[in-house]
């Protein structure tokens, strides 16, 4: 187990270097910071100095070691646009991205599963039909055009809730949370269902494939054999085998929630990491940019790592061996 | 008086290939506290059999036709709610591989607990206390710890016992033991029998005891039934059945029996293959392989005889004559 972890973080290490490469020579191809970052009526003089103060006539590979260098420091640079460190400013961002997407993640399981799960139920008749054939809707309906017509029908139609923004947070540990304030709690709704959307499908769908599955299985006509209700076997005895490999999944999905946030919070002007990025983009802030992106990154190998560790615990089978090994 | 009563009892499979009949008109009946042993190779519809009896036939199988009375209630036409009231409650059944009968992912105690509260609306405490007795009745050693256990933490046998646990623990009427013994090794096998067998008498517990090992059904069985290709060819007592064989078929089987023939004598086997259940010969389904037969049972398939009262066979040319000589 042990060994195993270890192994699982030198792997983790060195995704992380190489997506350090790829992000700062993606980004360098990308526009020429000075350009924003100076009137085009500078004299030559004043271009030269802010090039040499950001370091830009330096050639590319020593850029790229200081780079590495800072960043292992835990310094990714300084917003050309806030003059703050983009690592700081992340990680203020950050906070109302990771609770809008912590309530998605709940949202599409809330919905995902009883859907799945008595789509696999009745597999053959119209109900299983049916909820699959919404769930390709989910697939394929946009985000931004989800999140459009979620806010004309429960904002502007029904004005049943907020559409934009973020409402009342409260202090935790320092961070700022809406999600456990009710005013907060009525702004994420919206976003956090458009963000869901996508997930809620994958997760029928996943639900519903393991509920198939786990229905031919003997331990079911077992348990019917024991005369066991229908609720207690699909959500007792199907749930929580099907329950490890989609924890799984979500768990790993759970990275790319956060960037997909990036759209949602967009539409739904939500100041989150991704709404940042969208910003920082428009006005070529190359350091927010690489930040973001090696946040991001860092989020998916710890969830990567966190998700393996779960799942060993969860399925007592996996718990056994690995205790062994 | 007969806890059940089989009658007629059709269960067919639609498949894409075909209708295939897997029980074809069965007939049985058990009384309280007997023991009948339904024997038969492969494929010719023991578990169907056993299923169709709790209605728990998988799709795209169904019984189409026949009773199945218990107790004088047909079970073929009660309604699903009345039905789950009774399995596992006056109808308990043993699957035949206890590898995959427990659920992998949920501990011994819950699936024991659920299995008494579905029917008895008794505390979790109470219904612990009665899933540790059945597991003590069954020989595992100290119950009240081992149900905290999940089921790979047992062997087989012990799984086994396990569900056959929670079989007894709601006193049922009657208990359908599908092979429960047949992926066990040997000397488990005979320990799980003996104890069954004691747990039978001491209840009252009607039995049906499907395997294909005649001589697992000699030590155990009041009555025998002989199934082949979704029919009982021969029903009787099993001192009468195993000494004088009727049908062609049940001798073929008791050839197959290791000791049962003369000192060294090879082991016959019965010549060919079990039928395709979907495309049965028109006549007796046996006829291809049988050394006895002859025009008309490649085209009239036998009815039943009586030849006893207990006593029935399947076939035009029964070996054994009402006074017994093959
Ligand atoms: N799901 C199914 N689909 C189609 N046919 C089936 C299905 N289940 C069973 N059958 C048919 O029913 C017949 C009887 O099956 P059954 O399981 O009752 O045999 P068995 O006597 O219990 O054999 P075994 O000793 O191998 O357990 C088989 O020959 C098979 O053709
Ligand atoms: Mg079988």
């Amino acid at each position: 187990m042990l060994v195993y972890l270890l192994r699982r973080i030198a792997q983790s290490i060195f995704v992380a270097l190489a997506m350090m490469v790829i992000v700062f020579f993606g980004i360098y191809m990308i526009g020429n910071p000075v350009d924003i970052l100076i009137s085009p009526d500078a004299t030559p003089r004043e271009i030269e100095e802010t090039m040499a103060r950001f370091g830009f006539d330096q050639p590319i590979y020593i850029q790229f070691l200081t780079f590495v260098g800072n960043a292992l420091q835990g310094d990714l640079g300084r917003s050309f646009v806030h003059g703050e460190s983009a690592v700081t400013l992340i990680l203020h961002y950050m906070p109302a991205t990771l609770e809008l997407a912590a309530l998605g993640l709940i949202f599409s399981v809330l919905i995902g599963i009883p859907l799945g799960v008595y789509a696999g139920y009745k597999a053959d008749r119209w109900q299983g039909r049916a909820i699959m054939t919404g769930s390709i809707f989910g697939f394929s309906l946009p985000n931004f055009w989800v999140g459009m017509l979620l806010i004309l029908i429960f904002a502007v139609e029904l004005r049943w809730l907020p559409s934009t923004g973020r409402g009342d947070t409260v202090d935790v540990f320092g961070i700022r949370l809406s999600i456990f304030s009710e005013n907060g709690l009525q702004y994420m709704i919206l976003p956090a269902l458009t963000l869901a959307l996508y997930k809620a499908s994958l997760v029928t769908r996943l639900a519903r494939a393991g509920t198939q599955e786990a229905l031919v299985q003997d331990y079911v006509k077992f348990a019917r054999a024991k005369g066991v209700s229908e609720t207690r076997i699909l959500f007792v005895h199907v749930l929580k085998n099907i329950m490890i490999p989609i924890l799984t999944v979500l768990g790993l999905e759970l990275g790319s929630m956060i960037a997909f946030a990036v759209v949602t919070e967009t539409v739904f002007a939500w100041p989150g990491m991704g709404k940042l990025l969208i910003d920082s983009i428009l006005t070529l802030d190359r350091p927010v940019i690489v930040a973001y992106l090696m946040m991001t990154v860092l989020i998916f190998i710890v969830i990567n790592l966190v998700v393996d560790i779960v799942y060993t615990i969860l399925d007592p089978r996996v718990r056994v061996t690995g205790g062994a090994g | 008086m007969s806890v059940l009563e089989v009658r007629n009892l059709q269960t067919h499979f639609f498949t894409d290939a075909g209708v295939v009949k897997a029980v074809d008109g069965v007939d049985f009946a058990l009384n309280e506290g007997e023991v009948l042993g339904l024997v038969g190779e492969s494929g010719s519809g023991k578990s169907v059999t056993g299923f169709s009896i709790l209605r728990l036939v998988d799709p795209p199988g169904r019984v189409v036709g026949g009773q199945i009375l218990f107790r004088g209630q047909d079970l073929a036409q009660l309604p699903a709610s009345e039905m789950r009231r009774l399995r596992g409650n006056k109808i308990a059944m043993i699957f035949q591989d206890p590898m995959m009968t427990l659920n992998p992912v949920l501990r011994i105690d819950t699936q024991m607990i659920e299995a008494v509260r579905a029917h008895d609306k008794v505390s979790a405490k109470a219904a612990r206390d009665r899933a540790i007795s059945a597991l003590s009745k069954v020989g595992i050693p100290s119950p009240a710890e081992r149900l905290d256990a999940y089921p790979h933490q047992f062997s087989g046998g012990m799984r086994q016992r396990v569900a056959i646990a929670i079989a007894l623990l709601n006193g049922p009427d009657l208990i359908v033991a599908d092979e429960p013994t047949t992926a066990l090794d040997v000397t488990i096998q005979s320990q799980i029998l003996a104890e069954v067998q004691d747990l039978a008498r001491d209840t009252g517990t009607a039995l049906i005891w499907i395997t294909h090992d005649l001589a697992v059904v000699a030590g155990l069985a009041d009555r025998v039934a002989v199934m082949y290709a979704g029919r009982i060819v021969e029903t009787g007592q099993t001192d009468d059945v195993l000494t004088t064989p009727g049908h062609p078929y049940s001798v073929g089987l008791l050839g197959s029996i290791p000791g049962h023939g003369q000192r060294g004598e090879r082991l016959t086997q019965i010549p060919g293959m079990a039928p395709n259940m979907a495309h049965l010969p028109p006549g007796c389904a046996f006829a291809p392989r049988c050394f006895n037969a002859d025009e008309r049972c490649r085209t009239d398939a036998p009815g039943i005889e009586d030849m006893e009262r207990v006593r029935q066979l399947r076939c035009h040319h029964p070996l054994t004559k009402a006074g017994g000589t093959p």
